[in-house]
């Protein structure tokens, strides 16, 4: 089994600083050092680094590249100045969601393409079945360590790591002098960073980043921490059965910038209204953790969807979720049921995000 | 690693105490350190019948439910409201204020099929 899953560059530094690794997507990745709580924690009040080497590097160059971009990918391209990023959506015909992602802008047509782990191959064959000969797409996800370093603090390890280099602005993208990518993003709501090096030197930087503050942190709170955000994970939150509409991240999507692909059923959802809505549910009492898949009951005990995620959240000590409910119950307020073993725990729902920042780049 | 010498083990991490016909359970050091953060505890019914191995309660980390197994057959004559308003004692005192639940056992020798702390030591190690 362990023979069929991938392995990060990592994985040395990882059982170096003492990390479970698990089986996890289809790879060996830490899933935890030391336990959720501490982790979620450190990155809230200070400062945590993930091993994110599993994700997808793709660059695109040549002439039309972003003509092209703009035609395959649901926010606007053409807004991006040299050194700026934007999450963005890849989508099937139908305006379901592929994949979501981060593109950034290098240079007039260079761009950078962080896409999920479990996504890479899917993706790849998608541009390149759309992809006209002046464009160039490399799939560079095997040359490159990633590492996020999320957290109030993440700043001053970047500064010790990289003395004399500067972040870049909110969103934006640099190069620092050895080559590595340093991105101002991040998958936490909190200030931070994502540092991709070249595979060799990954395990350096992971414990470089360590030894400069960085909690090691593992992928199990990066999954609560983005969640608190209610920032979507595919498979779970987005599919090619959902469109962005429904998912209510239709601030990335630019209906206005000429045609996409899956731009018409956007385009009906935003004049009709979507008929699913994701929503933000919050337990209004103790209860057990809700979890992806649970059921989701009205008050009269009828069966109006499921969990896409649920966890309990350790910022708030609460049970939180999302689901695609009819747009009936989207109303902020609107009370629900989770139903946990056939217990039903009562939730209404809230605005998005769960949590607020206490701080931002 | 705290495995207390007074105490049975059975191979999927419960303890239990024996004090009469009496057995008190709950999970071990172990277990509720492989678990870690234990965020909520689902508590049978008092006056449950269980049989050996039947899911009897459920301890939620952030990360999954596991669920909590009779160790041996009997009737739950008593929960623990403590862990249930503040489940952290799981992980603070797995085998004190952390106990889970108290069963009326049939047989107080189907305490000696559970494995002993040197065999429960060997499984973990």
């Amino acid at each position: 089994m362990s023979d069929l899953l991938k392995r990060t560059p990592l994985e040395a530094a990882h059982v170096e600083l003492g990390a479970k690794l698990v089986p996890f997507a289809g790879w060996y990745m830490p899933v935890q050092y030391t336990a959720i709580l501490d982790e979620h924690s450190a990155v809230r009040n200070k400062a945590g680094v993930f091993d994110i080497s599993h994700m997808g590097q793709f660059l695109v160059s040549g002439e039309g590249s972003l003509e092209w971009l703009n035609k395959m990918l649901a926010n606007n391209v053409a807004k991006l100045g040299i050194g700026e990023g934007q999450y963005t959506f890849l989508l099937n015909e139908s305006g379901g969601v592929i994949d979501d992602l981060i593109i950034y802008r290098t240079g007039a047509d260079d761009f950078f393409l962080v896409v999920n782990a479990s996504m890479i191959d899917e993706d790849l064959a998608w541009f390149l079945q759309h992809k006209p000969e002046s464009v160039e797409l490399r799939n560079e996800s095997e040359a490159w360590a990633g590492m996020a370093v999320q957290g109030p603090e993440s700043s001053a390890v970047f500064a010790a790591v990289c003395p004399g280099e500067t972040l870049p602005p909110r969103n934006g993208i640099s190069k620092t002098a050895d080559g590595s990518i340093v991105c101002r993003t991040g998958y936490t709501g909190e200030d931070g960073f994502e540092f991709f090096s070249s595979a060799e030197s990954g395990g350096d930087y992971l414990k470089k980043f360590v030894a400069a503050g960085a909690k090691p942190c593992g992928l199990g709170c990066r999954d609560s921490l983005r969640l608190e955000m209610c920032y979507p994970l595919n498979g779970n939150d987005l599919s090619p059965e959902r469109t962005p509409i429904e998912a209510g991240l239709g601030f990335f999507v630019d209906m206005e910038k000429g045609d996409f692909i899956g731009r018409e059923t956007l385009a009906k959802q935003k004049a009709e209204g979507p008929a699913t809505k994701l929503v933000a549910l919050m337990y209004t009492d103790k209860g057990a953790p809700p979890r992806a898949h649970y059921t989701v009951l009205s008050t009269d005990g009828e069966e109006i969807g499921e969990l896409s995620s649920g966890v309990h959240s350790p910022s708030l000590g609460t049970g939180i979720g999302l689901a695609y409910l009819p747009s009936v119950y989207s109303k902020l307020g609107t009370e629900v049921r989770i139903d946990v073993r056939g217990r039903q725990f009562p939730a209404k729902v809230v605005k998005k995000p769960f949590y607020k920042p206490t701080t931002k780049a | 690693m705290n495995v207390p010498a007074d105490l049975r083990f059975n191979t999927s991490h419960e303890w239990v105490r024996l004090e009469g016909d009496i057995a008190t359970v709950g999970i071990s050091d172990h277990a509720q350190e492989e678990l870690t953060d234990v965020v909520f505890v689902e508590l049978p019914a008092v006056g449950r019948a269980v049989d050996a191995g039947d899911p009897t309660a459920v301890v939620e980390s952030v990360k999954a439910a596991s669920d909590i197994y009779a160790p041996i057959g009997g009737e739950v004559v008593e929960v623990n409201p403590e862990v249930e308003a503040d489940p952290s004692l799981v992980n603070t005192d797995p085998y004190g204020k952390g106990w889970i639940f108290k069963l009326k056992v049939k047989s107080a020798s189907d305490v000696e099929g559970l494995l002993s702390p040197e065999a429960y030591i060997a499984q973990i190690s």
